[in-house]
């Protein structure tokens, strides 16, 4: 009964987001504030039945309900409960219903955390916010129920989730994935409420960032942990494939990244808003975009379940009318106006959008590389792939020019920088990561060609940019912050001074070096080995010994598992002893290659043990990577700038009154040192 | 030219300034990166270009597989049941590679006609198989039938 209960639930919750999205918005329209006052009630009960919906599936998944298709497919009574918890989003439709859950969340929150703001914009934000919800809710009805039923026949048993899928990765992934994906169409709801009352001014934009901000910081989450996921659980170390599933996460990062930029100058000088506007729209439009190409089937890989083309077409009718309708009105209502607002060549409402252009580079290149296979199939222009070499090729320049733009853009001012104080400014850095760049590209390198042009030849270029534009920032965002915090009572006390968006910045960009660093030395330093090894061999991999000391069995839960032991050691100092595992999982019949990892802040050494090639010989990948754990730790840490930006309290005590004010007042004045900081 | 033109214009420049990286950079990129797919029966009848990259798929025949004894070297035949043309890889190759498995390799056809592949992709689950793959198997069907031959099931 359960189970036609959840149906049920998702049925009301349906019908209160198509009142939300119609009752409140007209209201607003018809300066009604009888109808304004449904918004919060609607948007309370639509988030009391979806999370009850939520709560029925997780039902059926432990107590092992296999009447229930969704949990047959997914399911087995062998696996441990937390595995049977986060199954409930291991397939599509229980993927999709959490999706809904983040989504009716969200609006809640923003029914929640806006009572200051004027409540036409609470009703016709969250109003559009409705109408998303209309959109997914039908999507899951009509397309893709998690409730169906298996009767009479039901299922001794479940079908076990795919192995690659028991990991403690995957129950936080999807989750953080999905709160940075729907995060953005609180941006969204904004920019469209903002576009139906023309009402597009700094004030706007103070409200959308720190929205914008957090989903992003989940998204950039969601992406490490997918990355980190699939370093050590697809088993070969790699940790960046370009696989279109990894771009359709990265397309609304990179379009996210543009917008928190964008808004900060919206907000501070009150120009580029029709710009600031467009990202809004054009990072949820490629958020659907994402879901499609992952959720549709037209790219086969571990997120793609069973392809259903009913699915895609619906997705794909979903993103054609939201980017049509808001394009439409982005038409009809993009601001005439032309701000006043005047600013110099080399002041920072220039350096910000110079990045917007940068980003704007990158977002198409990974657009056209993991679109155009797709139409040239569609087409019959013949089935093509575009591959790594690809992305490495054309992303590595754009993101060596972004960390040397930013360097350059953290000393820039509003309005007007002098170009003697910012070459002054720069000329710690520039020495700095130069001499930086040069040591690690000489010490790590290996020069073993003869001569002084064998010597050219084994310089590695990209290595040298990518650590010269990673130091870059680091020194710059340093040099920065040491001139700020100058201060008459001690430096402890200019830090303190300092606001929480300001370092939020740093964080954020101390991130985007790390990421950088972190990728640029593991692939042109790291050292990978495929050997072929029996118990006793002993293989050479840069400074260390990899010992493949014995074989041994063990039985999971729900796998069987074949069990090496390799001792490494570095100049015959003992290092770690690892235990990677290759393991058959029972029902499914699947091998799973589980790694051995010792991790560290400077490097990991990975084994892994692949198929056998004699009767006592394995085929084995040892892996030396060099600063590969920067990539994760960097995504996290500009995580923690993106949520520690919004604990600023500029965005708490300011009420709508000062809102208003400030609004008829743009452009700003004079921007104070202290709100320097973006 | 008044000073709020010349700011327009200068961020119009940049704009275009940028956008001609990309665009140039993309066609650089592209031009060297994309890969073809082959099937067997193409590659035999000499459609597949010799030493560019391409990507040849089809299920890995029975018996087909030959490993060195010393090292990761392996060498099997890929088919379509039409046709077959051989591979020679070195590396690891993937969990779910098995004889009657449908594979797709990345590399280079030599002037011997053998593949050399830098790359062998597996189905990752025995429920999905390559789409690429099936193509080709539905394509040999076709001729088969229309020759009067009899295809193997797979």
């Amino acid at each position: 009964m359960f189970p036609e209960l959840g149906q049920v639930t998702l049925i009301i919750a349906l019908l209160l987001s198509v009142l939300l999205a119609v009752v409140p918005l007209y209201g607003s329209l018809t300066n009604r504030d009888s109808l304004q006052a449904f918004a919060r009630p609607l948007t309370a009960g639509q988030f009391v039945f979806i999370a009850i919906a939520f709560g029925i599936l997780t039902r059926a998944f432990l107590i092992d309900d296999f009447s229930v298709a969704y949990v047959a497919n997914q399911s087995n009574s062998l696996m441990p409960w937390y595995y049977k918890f986060s199954a409930v989003w291991g397939g599509h439709e229980g993927s999709l219903l959490l999706w809904i859950l983040m989504l009716s969340g969200w609006t809640l929150a923003v029914a929640t955390f806006s009572r200051r703001l004027p409540s036409v914009m609470v009703s016709q934000v969250l109003s559009v916010m409705g109408m998303v919800a209309v959109g997914f809710l039908l999507f899951i009805l009509m397309t893709s129920n998690p409730f169906d039923r298996i009767l009479p026949n039901v299922p001794a048993d479940g079908a076990d989730l795919n192995p690659l899928l028991q990991d403690f990765g995957l129950i936080i992934h999807p989750p953080m994935l999905y709160m940075g994906y729907v995060g953005f169409s609180v941006a969204f709801a904004f920019a469209i409420a903002a576009l139906i009352n023309g009402r597009l001014d700094a004030a706007w934009a103070r409200w959308s960032r720190p929205w914008t901000s957090v989903a992003w910081g989940f998204l950039t989450i969601g992406i490490a942990l997918g990355s980190w996921w699939a370093y050590y659980e697809l088993g070969w170390g790699g940790w960046w494939f370009w696989d279109p599933v990894e771009n359709a996460s990265l397309l609304p990062w990179i379009s996210g990244t543009a917008l928190i930029h964008s808004l900060a100058v919206t907000e501070k000088r009150g120009v580029f808003k029709s710009w600031t506007v467009l990202l809004a729209i054009l990072t949820f439009a490629l958020s659907l975009l994402g879901a499609f190409l992952v959720r549709s089937g037209v790219i086969t890989s571990v997120h793609s379940f069973a392809s259903d083309p009913t699915r895609g077409a619906f997705l794909l009718g979903l993103l054609a009318v939201t980017v049509v309708v808001s394009l439409t009105l982005y038409a009809f209502r993009a601001p005439v106006v032309h701000t006043r607002a005047t600013f110099g060549p080399l002041s920072r409402e220039v350096f910000l959008p110079l990045n917007n252009v940068l980003l704007m580079a990158a977002l198409l290149l990974v657009l056209v590389g993991t679109i155009f296979p797709l139409i040239s199939d569609y087409f019959e222009l013949g089935n093509i792939s575009i591959g790594e070499p690809f992305f490495n090729l054309t992303f590595s320049p754009i993101a060596v020019a972004v960390g040397i733009l930013l360097g350059v853009g953290i000393f820039s001012r509003w309005k007007k920088t002098d170009e003697g104080y910012l070459a002054r400014k720069l000329i710690f850095p520039s020495i700095g990561s130069v001499v930086i760049a040069a040591t690690v590209v000489l010490t790590m390198g290996t020069f073993d060609s003869p001569g002084f042009i064998g010597f050219l030849d084994d310089i590695q270029l990209w290595a040298f940019f990518g650590v010269l534009s990673a130091s870059w920032v680091i020194l710059a965002t340093l040099q920065d912050l040491w001139t700020k915090s100058s201060s008459r009572h001690g430096r402890l006390h200019g830090l303190r001074r300092q606001s929480r968006s300001f370092y939020g910045m740093v964080l954020g960009h101390v991130g985007l070096a790390m990421v950088i660093a972190g990728a640029t030395v593991v692939n042109n330093f790291g050292i990978e080995r495929n050997v072929r090894m029996s118990p006793g061999d002993v293989a050479q991999v840069g400074d260390y010994q990899f010992s493949f000391a014995s074989v041994g069995e063990r039985e999971g839960p729900n796998f069987t598992a074949l069990v090496a032991r390799f001792d490494i050691s570095r100049n015959g100092e003992p290092v770690a002893t690892l235990y990677p595992e290759r393991r058959r999982y029972v029902v499914q019949r699947n091998m799973m290659t589980e790694a051995g990892i010792d991790g560290g802040f400077l490097r990991d050494i990975f084994v892994a043990v692949a198929e056998p090639v004699d009767s006592n010989a394995w085929a084995v990948r040892l892996q030396y990577k060099p600063l590969v754990r920067w990539t994760w730790l960097g995504a996290l840490v500009m995580a923690i700038g993106g949520f520690l930006a919004v604990s600023d309290r500029r965005y708490r005590i300011r009420d709508t009154a000062t809102e208003r004010k400030k609004a008829s007042a743009t452009p700003l004045p004079e921007s104070r040192p202290a709100e320097a900081g973006v | 030219m008044n000073p709020a033109r010349k700011r327009k214009l200068t961020i119009i420049l940049f704009l275009l300034a940028g956008l001609a990286v990309a665009v140039g950079l993309t066609t650089y990129a592209f031009r060297q990166n994309i890969n073809l797919f082959y099937d067997p029966t193409q590659i035999a009848e000499g459609e597949a270009p010799v030493d560019v990259r391409i990507r040849a798929g089809g299920m890995v025949e029975d018996g087909s597989v030959v490993r060195d004894p010393d090292s990761l070297k392996v060498e099997f035949r890929v088919t379509d049941f039409t046709s077959a043309v051989t591979v020679r890889y070195e590396g690891i190759l993937p969990d779910l590679f098995a004889e009657g498995q449908g594979v797709v390799t990345t590399g280079q056809l030599n002037s011997d006609r053998v593949f050399v592949a830098e790359q062998v992709l597996a189905k990752h689950d025995e429920k999905y198989m390559p789409p690429e793959v099936s193509d080709a198997l539905e394509k040999s069907k076709a001729r088969a039938a229309e020759e009067g031959r009899e295809m193997p099931e797979y």
